[in-house]
């Protein structure tokens, strides 16, 4: 047990080379670990904001910015689909559920999402998790809206308040002053895209733009008292989510939704979709992996210079350790540990403040980008980092351990 | 008739070089009793350093027997050496004595926790209270905790007999120890260093150029006379 004492002793009265080299190694680490942890972070987010959905349908056009559309809310919709279409493929004999999306207006930042009961009752995220109402009940009336949470928490809505909602999305100068909303519920969190939209209903969609023509608002607004279900006729969605009744049945009704001949739609698979996304993001992730590959190799030499720069004045302690009897190999298996230690202090730290940064950015980066980031333990992907690490660090170690057998060889005890 | 003690230290017909074409000590023979007090001396240079290197066991002589302590060092590996080393003989350095980043208690500390055999030796039942009894016996219990870079030279070299004679070896080796000590403190170093080696019933090889102190041993070695090559 000699030996590990002595290299932590030695290490302790170096403290500040060392710690310096620890942070440098920690440093990489930490960029090392996050990238991979932010990927996996994004993955795990991305797919688990939309589960048990078997096709994501939309207007014909790429399957991917249908998804990030529809899903994430990045993005916007081409072209809509009528509302006859959509209830085709509802009525469908293979369909169990379908969940209308309409997607447009915005309030302040936040997109609105016009749907129907559907939503509130078969949309999950995250496996099994249904859509929760922390406040309030779900919209009923024309004029009635739900927000997410994070919607209500960063504008500080209460359940009663009256809301303007904008034409078209990014602060539109187009306001649908004449007819504000009244917030009637607000969702629990759920930590994906839901929180941050603001739903209302398909009437309520329709009732908005009721008098518009060509996308320019009346002259004359029609008061929202005057305004009544049976005047409305729900004229197109931009999406629907679609859930069939066997998984067998998917790959068939995707087939047949994108050769409908009445209407030109595209409908995808999300968990396949999702992964063209990741492969579209692998080269980043493959550059920032190599730059932080490189700054591990510049921390890795830092440990390297300071151990090798300490080696001449340690020249006396190695010919006092060897008088005291201790072998060439323990004098060896000493700078070996030495360099193992810093770089599993280093892996350690690193791994600590990846963690740490992934804590603390996580919920700003949802809010900011609407990039759902979780929390994810520790994989074998950064297992196989840390070993690396401390496997280079002992590995490194040899070469001022070696100069060191060396000196010791050839100084003898000559100490002085 | 009583069976006569072996030698500490017999070498013969030793020949050693760094590289093997240039040999840089030559002894035919030499002989240190067991339980002696025996100084070396010899020019800078003239490989008194070397000669202590073949003793200890970290040399090996081309040529020649080291019988040191009983065992023939030649027929022994390098591990096996350095564990004779370590277990049977104290050695104390011109300076630079100590491991810098140790504490007093755990320099001293050190041969016993490196070697069984010295710690069986110890006059105290644990290493700790061995330590505290060298360390007050030599007058530096206050400074029993205290990093070994904050002593004088004078403690530094006192913590090093301590360090040499814990577990008692029957070899003490010093390797120009006082060189860099004044007159007055030469000779206070030099009576404690006979007290404990005394005590400890170890042989002392005392190495050095300055002949102002070898009146005061049994024997003195010059080394000229013991190597051709040292001259």
């Amino acid at each position: 047990m000699i030996i590990p004492r002595l290299a932590y002793e030695s290490l302790r009265s170096r403290k500040f080379t060392g710690g310096l080299t620890v942070f440098s190694i920690a440093f990489s680490v930490l960029l090392l670990v996050s990238v991979d942890r932010i990927r996996q972070g994004t993955q795990v987010g991305f797919e688990g904001t939309l589960s048990q959905t078997d096709l994501v349908v939309g207007a014909r056009g790429g399957s991917l910015p249908l998804l990030l559309y529809a899903v994430f809310h990045i993005g916007v919709a081409n072209n809509d689909i009528s509302y006859e279409a959509y209830q085709h493929f509802a009525r469908h004999p293979a369909v169990l559920w379908t969940i209308p999306l309409s997607m447009g207006d915005s309030h302040r930042g936040f997109r609105v999402v016009a749907t129907d009961d559907n939503f509130y009752e078969h949309y999950r995220y995250r496996g099994n998790h249904a859509i929760q109402l922390a406040a309030g009940a779900r919209p009923e009336g024309i004029f009635d809206a739900v927000l997410g949470d994070t919607v209500a928490s960063e504008l500080h809505y209460r359940l009663g308040q009256k809301i303007v909602l904008s034409h078209g999305l990014g602060g539109s100068f187009l306001k649908h002053t004449a007819n504000p909303y009244t917030v009637v519920g607000i969702l629990a969190h759920t930590a994906t895209p839901v929180d941050r939209a603001i739903y209302i209903t398909l009437w309520g969609d329709e009732a908005m733009h009721l008098g518009w023509e060509h996308g320019a608002p009346p002259l004359q607004p029609i008061p929202a008292s005057q305004i009544h279900k049976s005047d409305l006729h729900i004229g197109t969605i931009s999406a629907f989510l679609l859930r069939t009744k066997s998984r067998m049945s998917t790959l068939f009704l995707e087939r047949e939704i994108n050769t409908y001949k009445a209407e030109p739609l595209t409908a995808i698979i999300p968990a396949l979709t999702l992964q063209d996304l990741w492969g579209v993001l692998s080269a980043a992730d493959i550059a920032l992996s190599l730059v932080s590959g490189a700054v591990l190799v510049v921390g890795l030499l830092v440990m390297l210079t300071a151990l090798y720069t300490a080696l001449n004045e340690r020249r006396r302690e190695i010919a006092v350790l060897r008088a005291l009897g201790l072998r060439t190999r323990q004098i060896f298996a000493l700078f070996v540990l030495e360099s193992s230690l810093i770089s599993a202090a280093g892996a350690a730290l690193g791994v600590a403040g990846a963690y740490g940064l992934l804590f603390a950015v996580r919920v700003p980066v949802e809010n900011h980008y609407g990039i759902p980031l979780v929390m994810v333990s520790v994989s074998s992907r950064i297992l196989y980092y840390i070993a690396a690490v401390i496997g280079s660090g002992a590995l490194l170690g040899f070469i001022p351990a070696f100069r060191a057998y060396r000196n010791a060889l050839v100084d003898g005890l000559n100490a002085g | 008739m009583t069976s006569p003690v072996p030698p500490a230290v017999h070498l013969r017909d030793v020949v050693f070089g760094y590289d093997r074409r240039t040999p840089v000590l030559q002894v035919d023979e030499l002989v240190v009793e067991a339980g002696k007090r025996v100084f070396l001396y010899g020019p800078s240079g003239s490989g008194k350093t070397t000669l202590l290197g073949l003793i200890t066991g970290i040399h090996q002589p081309q040529r020649g027997s080291c019988m040191v302590l009983g065992k023939e060092l030649t027929n022994m590996s390098m591990p096996a050496r350095d564990r004779h080393r370590g277990s049977e003989m104290g050695y104390i350095f011109q300076s630079f004595n100590l491991i810098p980043y140790l504490t007093v208690r755990q320099n001293v500390a050190l041969p016993c926790q490196v070697h069984e055999r010295r710690r069986r030796r110890m006059v105290a039942p644990t290493v700790r209270e061995e330590v505290e009894r060298l360390v007050r016996r030599l007058g530096l219990e206050t400074r029993l905790d205290r990093g070994v870079r904050k002593l004088s030279t004078g403690e530094q070299q006192r913590v090093a007999i301590a360090r040499a004679v814990i577990g008692k070896p029957a070899l003490v080796i010093a390797d120009e120890p006082t060189s860099a000590l004044d007159a007055d403190r030469r000779q206070a170093f030099l009576d404690l260093l006979f007290e404990v080696c005394q005590e400890a019933c170890a042989t002392l090889i005392f190495v050095s150029h300055d002949r102002s102190l070898m009146e005061r041993f049994d024997e003195r070695l010059a080394l000229g006379e013991i190597s051709r090559m040292g001259a």
